[in-house]
């Protein structure tokens, strides 16, 4: 089955490949370019899933998260933030923001798709 | 000769008794007669009158005589042995009492000789004892300055009030850093002794690091010190390290119990950490950048990669990955080559490496390669003003073992060292023979095998020795002059650190920077005016101008200073600045002050240097000879330059005048000359402020014999004298 699934980093060479492994898993695929735009896109289409980056100009990936979890017409979406931040302690502030995953780079994109096919079957 | 009345009265005594016996005696005898019988004996007596009265004046003679006698002995003699005894306790003279009078008298003379030279005897021994006590005393007192002012950390002592008692060398130097005006002041408006050490720090820090001591010295902690980090208003760095300075009567009441343990100052150990931090710093940078910024990298590539890997991309799509990937590893590689820049200039000297003279290393591996017996070294060429930095001991080792090799192998007898300045900071230090030549895979070998020296055998390599300091090691030969040799690349020391170390090399004597009886002063709570000029802080200074009308344009050329606290001149405390008086030098003027234009040009002007000056004589009173002359000068320049000189001022012309009014001349040099004050560099004007200061530390005892203590005093008094009441 179908689903949005909202993309929000401000790195083109990730984008590629992820809007590409994302197309091809299935799901209907949108990109932001930065946190405004990422909150932007959730709010016009409403995704299932947001592969969200932490470090982006403007908003960062956990403002973008908070401000999610704030809304309750927003519950059930599901967020997973992925970073070049590798502290614990950051990986702590992202599940504490209510991520549902948390997804250091460098990772593999099997495990990116099977973590993403897992919190979709789950929720739906 | 004065007559003793009692004396006299003594003698004369026995005759007037025996007068008033006979009268008396006549008289009752008479009165027991008959008229007839009266007139019969006046009738018999009368012709024999003056038989009676010789008998008596005989009689009373005698008697007068030995009374007389009685009276020196057992009365005039003891009374002069009190008078002697009461001399003998009132001074200390040193004499002996004359035994006289009786037997009993002269053994009290005898016993009271005997208390007196008791008395020297035990005196001598106190004084022996004292001065024994003093000399330990300041022994220990220069042993700890001697070791103070060798430590390579800063340490600055002050008492409760923040007084700096004492300070070392390497503080005086991090102080310098941290001056504001650097050059104009070297930090020595900021360090000195008796200066506020909260010039630099914040009060509350300090007091709050006390604090925290003194609770720990409550709790009994084994190291009751405080650490803190401070930022100086230059924006630098400092971590400081306090340690209790206990009051000693305290130190004995804490070993009895008692639970407040007094102290009486603190000792602050300071680290200069700018560099440090900012090296740290950039690490951290560097780090991250290359952990978060490859993160994100390799995220890209291997998502890319993947993406690859499936079957049915369409070309234009794999393309798009593909770029991608390029994208990526350049980026990457830009990254790593960025950071291999970096760390070759901040990483090499992990091991710990100090600072040494190039001369030095040199001598100490001629000395260690004579020392192999069979071999003589020499170390000709060596550039003296090279400063090396180098873990001495594993590179002496290596120079060591390669020579041992030499002369082993290839029966060498003569090595010389080279030392000489390379290009990109760094040195070539060179072992050089005359004689064969051996294959460079010989060389190779001998830089790789362990090093031995006799019969120690270490892990160390010559490699690993270079390595160390990031240095280089290779083989070279001089055909023509059939020398061959070993060459290091060594690191130079930097040139902020060369210079530190050759301010350390350059003090001949050591200075005083340190005064522990400052340990006893406390905030005065009397006015300045009212405090004996003893105790005082003295800013002593002397200008040179280009004339003597500052109104007319005449402008300061040069401003010297020196400081007397506690009663003492502190020489090393001084203040000594050109000034560009943006106006030409009079030709007529030059000889008396010895400075020409060439020698003010680039200069700092007044406006930079009389604020440097105000902060290095704020909190003292000001000491000039002709003091109105030269304060004329700072006052036309308060509009100026912001700053007012308005602390007392004294002036040495007028207390000469004062102390020796009888003297027709108080110029400087005659003054100088009268107190016995060698003058040095006269006409400089730090010259003339040191001989000012000497001169008026030896006032000070003259003006308290005339009843001149206080400042306040001094002044009034000064005022008073007729060269006061020229106007200049």
């Amino acid at each position: 089955m179908s689903h949005k699934v909202l993309i929000a980093d401000d790195e083109p060479n990730i984008l590629i490949s992820l809007e590409f492994l994302m197309k091809r898993e299935g799901h209907q695929v949108f990109v932001a370019r930065d946190g405004n735009e990422a909150l932007e896109a959730i709010r016009r289409e409403r995704p299932d899933l947001v592969l969200l980056d932490v470090m982006m100009p403007g908003k960062t990936g956990f403002d973008v998260c908070q401000a999610v979890r704030a809304d309750e017409s927003f519950a059930g979406m599901k967020i997973v933030l992925l970073t070049a931040k590798g502290r614990d302690t950051d990986v702590a502030k992202g599940t504490a923001l209510g991520a549902d995953a948390y997804l250091t780079k460098p990772f593999s994109t099997k495990d990116l798709a099977a973590r993403v096919r897992e919190l979709l079957g789950g929720g739906a | 000769m004065k007559v003793d009345a009692r004396e006299l009265a003594a003698a004369l005594a026995p005759g007037a008794v025996l007068a008033l016996w006979a009268a008396g005696g006549a008289g009752v005898f008479a009165l027991t007669l008959e008229p007839a019988e009266r007139a019969a004996l006046g009738a018999m007596l009368e012709p024999r009158a003056a038989l009676l009265v010789l008998g008596w004046l005989l009689l009373s003679g005698a008697l007068g005589a030995l009374a007389r006698q009685a009276y020196l002995r057992w009365v005039a003699a003891p009374a002069r042995l009190a008078e002697d005894a009461k001399v003998l306790v009132g001074t200390d003279a040193q004499r002996e009492i004359e035994p006289a009078g009786s037997a009993e008298n002269r053994a009290l003379a005898e016993a009271i000789n005997q208390l007196a030279r008791q008395r020297a005897a035990l005196r001598g021994d106190i004084d022996a004892k004292v001065r024994e006590a003093s000399r330990e005393i300041e022994q220990e007192r220069s042993r700890l300055a001697a070791l103070m002012s060798e430590l390579t950390q800063s340490v600055v002592v002050c008492n409760l009030d923040g007084r700096i008692l004492l300070y070392n060398n390497r503080a005086r130097l991090q102080f310098r850093a941290l001056s504001q005006a650097p050059s104009l002041a070297d930090g020595a408006e900021l360090i000195g002794l008796g200066r506020s050490i909260y010039a630099v720090f914040d009060r509350q820090l300090v007091a709050h690091a006390l604090q925290s001591v003194q609770q720990r010295l409550q709790r009994g902690a084994a190291s009751p010190s405080a650490q803190f980090v401070t930022s100086t208003r230059g924006g630098q760095l400092l971590r400081v390290q306090m340690a209790p300075v206990r009051a000693i009567a305290a130190a004995a009441g804490a070993a009895e119990g008692a639970d407040e343990v007094a102290l009486n100052g603190f000792v602050l150990m300071l680290d200069n950490i700018t560099r440090d931090f900012a090296d740290e710093s950039l690490r951290d940078q560097l780090l991250h950048g290359l952990t978060e910024g490859s993160r994100a990298s390799l995220g890209n590539l291997q998502a890319a990669v993947e993406m690859l890997d499936y079957e049915d991309l369409d070309a234009p799509t794999r393309e798009r990955f593909l770029g991608v990937v390029r994208d990526e590893v350049q980026a990457m590689s830009r990254r790593i080559q960025d950071l291999a820049r970096h760390t070759t200039q901040t990483q090499k000297t992990r091991w710990p490496l100090e600072d040494m003279l190039g001369a030095d290393l040199a001598a100490a591996a001629v000395q260690r390669i004579g020392a192999l017996g069979s071999c003589r070294a020499s170390a000709g060429e060596v550039d003296a003003a090279l400063w090396l930095k180098v873990d001495s001991y594993s590179l002496l080792q290596a120079l060591t073992y390669l020579a041992a090799r030499l002369v082993d192998e290839y029966e060498i007898r003569l090595i010389r060292l080279r030392l000489a300045a390379a290009p990109g900071g760094r040195a070539h230090l060179d072992l050089i023979w005359v004689g064969q030549a051996m294959s460079t895979e010989t060389v190779m070998t001998w830089e790789t095998d362990p090093i031995r020296v006799g019969d120690e055998s270490t892990a160390l390599t010559v490699r690993d020795v270079v390595d160390r300091h990031d240095g280089e090691f290779w083989f070279e030969r001089e055909r023509v002059r059939h020398e061959a040799f070993f060459r290091f690349l060594l690191p130079l020391a930097s040139g902020h650190e060369q210079l530190e170390a050759e301010m350390f090399v350059r003090h001949e004597s050591r200075p005083e920077y340190y005064d522990f009886d400052l340990f006893q002063a406390t905030e005065p709570t009397r006015e300045l005016a009212d405090r004996p000029l003893a105790e005082l802080s003295f800013t002593v200074f002397d200008t040179e101008t280009t004339g003597l009308n500052p109104s007319d344009g005449d402008e300061i050329l040069q401003i010297g200073a020196t400081r007397i606290v506690n009663g003492k001149l502190r020489r090393q405390e001084n203040f000594e600045r050109l000034v560009d008086p943006q106006r030409p030098i009079p030709e007529a003027s030059i000889p008396i002050h010895g400075i020409t234009p060439e020698m003010v040009a680039g200069q700092p002007t007044i406006r930079e240097v009389l604020p440097a000056f105000h902060r290095f004589a704020q909190d003292t009173v000001l000491v000039a000879h002709n003091a109105a002359f030269d304060m004329r000068f700072l006052q036309l320049k308060e509009a100026a330059t912001g700053v007012a000189f308005d602390q007392p001022v004294l002036d040495t012309l007028l207390l000469s005048a004062l102390v020796h009014p009888a003297q027709s001349s108080h110029r400087l040099e005659e003054i100088a000359a009268r107190f016995g004050v060698e003058v040095l560099g006269r006409h400089t004007a730090l010259g003339d402020a040191m001989v000012t200061a000497e001169v008026f530390l030896k006032m000070i005892p003259l003006l308290a014999d005339k009843g001149i203590h206080t400042l306040a005093q001094a002044r009034e008094a000064a005022q008073q004298t007729y060269y006061a009441r020229i106007r200049y």
